[in-house]
C-alpha cells in the first residue's frame, strides 16, 4: 500500500526510486567495461524501505550506513553525478576520490561516516545519539545496515548500551534474504544467526523491535514514524527488520543486470528473462510502487514513464560527469590524514 | 615553579578542561588505574558527574561511541584503563576513528582521546601489560602522545582534548606518583616538540614514557664515571619531531633507544630507522635498542623484570655505543 501522503509528496518518492534503480544499473556495465575497480554492493530491491523510511527524517538527524550507502545517500536527495564521480574515485566524488562506493559521504545530508564493515556503524551511532542527548538538540540518528551486521560482537554491545542509556536512535536493519534467498541456490548464504527471528536480538536488550514487510512503502512509511515519534519523545532506540526479496542480480558475486528496469514492466513482465520473473512480477518495490501509484489514480501509464525518462537522462548526465572527472592530483594521496 | 605529583597534575588537567569545555565528556574509568589516589576521581565526579559516564564492559561499542559522539560534536575522553583492552576496542579506534577524517575527504572530524596505561607494572603478565602504541603507529591517522614528567602530562593532555583528531593517550601506572616542577603559567604543551630532558655530550639516549624516568636515574649514575648521556623525550610519536633527535645526533654521534615496546617493529625500532634514513653521516656508532623482549609478557616478577629494559641493560647499551 501507498504511504499515507500528499500525492506530491508520493509522485517525489516514486521519483526517487527511480534514481536509485537507474543509477544503480548504469554501475554494472561501468564496472564491467573496466571504469571502476574493487567490490561494490547494489540496492536494487530495497528502494521502497530507503525511501519511504528516509522521508519521515529530520533534515538535521544523523544517518549512518553501510556497504550497501549508494541508495541511502540518493533516497535523500544526494546528487547523483557527485556520488557516481565518489564512486569511479575522480575528483568530483563527494569524498574527493578517498572513499569509493563503499564509503561515501554527504555531511550536509546527515552521512557523515560509512563503513564498510558491516557492523562498524552500529557503535559510532550510538555516538552521535549520545551527543544529541547531551547536546539537547533533539536530532535522532536512523543506523541503516544489513541482517549480515548482527553476527557481529559490535551490534549487541551497541544495543546494551543504547538501551542503557536510551539513546535516541534507530536502528534500521534491512534484511534482504527473505525466504533465505540464496541458500537454495547454494549461493551465499544471508543470514546465520541462532537467534531467529532477527528481532530476538534486539528484544534480549529490551529494545522495542518489529519485522514489517519492506518492500510495503506505506508499511514501512508508518512503522518508522511512529518509531521515530516514540525516539523523539524520549522512549530511546528502537529496531525495525525490514524484510525485502534479494534482486537476482545480487545473487552472484559480482552484480549483473538480466533485465534492464523499464516502468512498462509494471503492467507487462512477459518479455523479462523467466528465471528472473517472478521477482519482477512480484517483489520488485518500484513496479509495485508506480502500480499503486496508477491503481489509485495518481498518476498515468504515460506519467510515470515521463518521470522515468527524465531520471534516465539525469543519471546518463551524472555518469557522464563522473567519466569525465579526473582522478585526484597524486599528492592528494599523502594530504588530509590528519584535521 | 610547584612541585607535584603526577597523578596531581593530570587531574588539575582534568579539571580545568571539564571547567572550559562542556563538550568534554569522560567514558569509563578512573583515569588513575588501581592507585590509591581514588579520592581525586570522586572529587571530578562530585563537579562533573553528568558528563561522567560509566558504560557496561563493552570496549567495543564505548570506543565507538566515543567516536561517534565526536562526530556530532562532543570532545570524549575515554578510559580504557589497561592499555591491552584496547584490542578489545580495536575495529572502532583502527579501522573507524582512524580513518574516518582521510576517508570522508576531510570532511569529518573526531575529536575522541583514548587514554590508556601501557607497559610492565607488576603482575600484571600477558594480558595486561601490553603496549600498543606501535601497532598504533603503524596505523595512520591516530596521533599518539606520551607524557613523562607532571608537567608534560597536564600540558600534553590540554593539547591532546583540544586536537581535532583522534588521540591515543598513553599513560604509565609507574609514573603517578612521580614528582616534578610545573610552571605557574602552565599552559598546553604542543604535540610534535621533543623536549631534552638531561643534557650531555656522550651519548642521546631517546626514550619514552616512564622509560624517560629511569634514563634520568641511569644518566645520574653514569655521570659519576664521567659518561655524560643526553635523554630526550620525544613526548609524542605521532607528530614526531626529528629536529630535535637529529640535532642531539649530531652533537653526540652515538644513540641509544630505550622504549618499553616490544622490540620488532616496536618505537624503537621506527625511530632508529629514521636515524639511520636521515642522520646516518652523523653516527659513529650502530644505534642500539633497548626494548621489551620478543616474547609475551611472563608473571613471575623476577622474569617480568628480565624482559623489560632494565637499569643495566641501558647501561650496557650505552657504553657499547661508546665501545668502553
Amino acid at each position: 500500500m501507498l504511504p499515507k501522503v500528499p500525492r506530491e509528496t508520493l509522485l517525489d518518492l516514486c521519483r526517487r526510486m527511480f534514481v536509485i534503480r537507474h543509477f544503480e544499473e548504469s554501475l554494472v556495465p561501468l564496472h564491467d567495461k573496466g571504469i571502476f575497480s574493487g567490490h561494490y554492493h547494489l540496492y536494487i530491491g530495497q528502494e521502497a524501505t530507503g525511501v519511504s523510511a528516509l522521508s519521515c527524517l529530520r533534515q538535521d538527524d544523523y544517518l549512518f550506513s553501510t556497504h550497501r550507502n549508494h541508495g541511502h545517500l540518493l533516497a535523500r536527495g544526494a546528487e547523483p553525478k557527485k556520488l557516481c564521480a565518489e564512486i569511479l574515485g575522480r575528483s568530483g566524488g563527494y569524498n574527493q576520490g578517498k572513499g569509493g562506493s563503499f564509503h561515501s559521504v554527504a555531511p550536509s545530508l546527515g552521512f557523515l561516516h560509512t563503513s564498510a564493515v558491516v557492523a562498524g556503524i552500529i557503535p559510532l551511532a550510538t555516538g552521535t545519539a549520545y551527543a544529541s542527548k547531551a547536546l539537547k538538540n533533539d536530532r535522532i540518528t536512523v543506523c541503516l545496515f544489513g541482517d549480515g551486521a548482527l553476527e557481529e560482537g559490535a551490534a549487541p554491545e551497541a544495543f546494551n548500551l543504547a538501551s542503557l542509556w536510551k539513546l535516541p536512535v534507530l536502528f534500521l536493519c534491512e534484511n534482504n534474504g527473505k525466504y533465505g534467498a540464496g541458500r537454495a541456490t547454494g549461493a551465499a548464504k544471508s543470514s546465520t544467526m541462532a537467534a531467529y527471528p532477527l528481532t530476538d536480538l534486539p528484544s534480549a536488550y529490551k529494545i522495542p523491535a518489529k519485522q514489517i514487510d519492506g518492500i510495503d512503502s506505506g508499511v514501512v512509511h508508518t512503522t518508522i514514524s511512529e518509531a521515530m515519534e516514540k525516539i523523539r519523545s524520549g522512549e530511546g532506540p528502537q529496531f525495525i527488520e525490514a524484510q525485502t526479496v534479494r534482486w537476482p542480480g545480487n545473487e552472484t558475486n559480482w552484480p549483473s543486470v538480466a533485465q534492464p528496469t523499464d516502468s512498462s514492466l509494471a503492467w507487462d513482465v512477459s518479455a523479462v528473462p523467466e528465471k528472473v520473473r517472478e521477482w519482477y512480477r512480484s517483489s520488485d518495490p518500484l513496479l509495485i510502487f508506480a502500480r499503486e501509484l496508477v491503481e489509485a489514480k495518481h498518476a498515468t501509464r504515460d506519467e510515470i514513464a515521463a518521470m522515468e525518462k527524465k531520471v534516465k537522462a539525469e543519471v546518463a548526465d551524472a555518469v557522464e560527469f563522473a567519466v569525465a572527472s579526473p582522478y585526484p592530483k597524486l599528492e592528494e594521496a599523502t594530504q588530509g590524514t590528519f584535521a | 615553579m610547584r612541585e607535584i605529583a603526577y597523578y596531581e597534575a593530570k587531574f588539575e588537567a582534568l579539571n580545568e578542561i571539564m571547567a572550559a569545555d562542556p563538550r568534554v565528556h569522560l567514558i569509563n574509568g578512573t583515569f588513575l588505574s588501581l592507585s590509591p589516589r581514588r579520592e581525586v576521581f570522586q572529587n571530578l565526579v562530585k563537579r562533573y558527574g553528568d558528563r561522567i559516564m560509566s558504560p557496561p564492559i563493552s570496549e567495543l561499542s564505548f570506543c565507538g561511541l566515543a567516536a561517534g559522539a565526536a562526530m556530532a560534536g562532543l570532545r570524549p575522553i575515554v578510559d580504557l584503563s589497561t592499555g591491552s583492552f584496547i584490542f578489545e576496542g580495536w575495529p572502532q579506534v583502527a579501522n573507524e576513528a582512524a580513518n574516518a577524517f582521510y576517508m570522508s575527504g576531510g570532511q569529518t572530524r573526531v575529536p575522541v582521546v583514548y587514554h590508556l596505561f601501557h607497559g610492565l607494572r607488576g603482575g600484571g603478565a600477558a594480558q595486561h601489560s601490553a603496549s600498543p602504541q606501535a601497532m598504533l603507529w603503524n596505523n595512520p591517522g591516530l596521533e599518539i602522545v606520551l607524557p613523562s614528567s607532571p608537567k608534560d602530562v597536564k600540558g600534553l593532555l590540554k593539547s591532546a582534548v583540544a586536537s581535532d583528531n583522534p588521540t591515543i593517550f598513553v599513560d604509565h601506572v609507574r609514573l603517578l606518583e612521580v614528582k616534578g616542577d610545573i610552571p605557574e603559567n602552565d599552559a598546553p604543551i604542543p604535540f610534535g616538540v621533543a623536549d631534552v630532558k638531561r643534557k650531555g655530550n656522550d651519548v642521546t639516549v631517546i626514550s619514552t614514557s616512564y622509560m624517560v624516568q629511569r634514563c634520568l636515574q641511569v644518566g645520574d649514575k653514569l655521570a659519576a664515571e664521567k659518561i655524560d648521556i643526553e635523554v630526550v623525550d620525544p613526548r609524542t610519536l605521532v607528530p614526531f619531531d626529528m629536529a630535535t633527535i637529529l640535532a642531539s645526533v649530531e652533537k653526540t654521534g652515538r644513540v641509544v633507544i630505550v622504549d618499553e615496546t616490544h622490540q620488532s617493529c616496536g618505537v624503537a625500532a621506527e625511530i632508529a630507522a629514521r636515524i639511520a634514513e636521515t642522520g646516518f653521516d652523523k653516527l659513529k656508532a650502530a644505534i642500539r635498542r633497548v626494548s621489551t623482549l620478543d616474547v609475551p609478557v611472563p608473571y613471575s616478577p623476577p622474569l617480568e623484570e628480565y624482559i623489560g629494559p632494565r637499569e643495566d641493560r641501558i647501561v650496557e647499551a650505552v657504553r657499547s655505543v661508546l665501545q668502553r
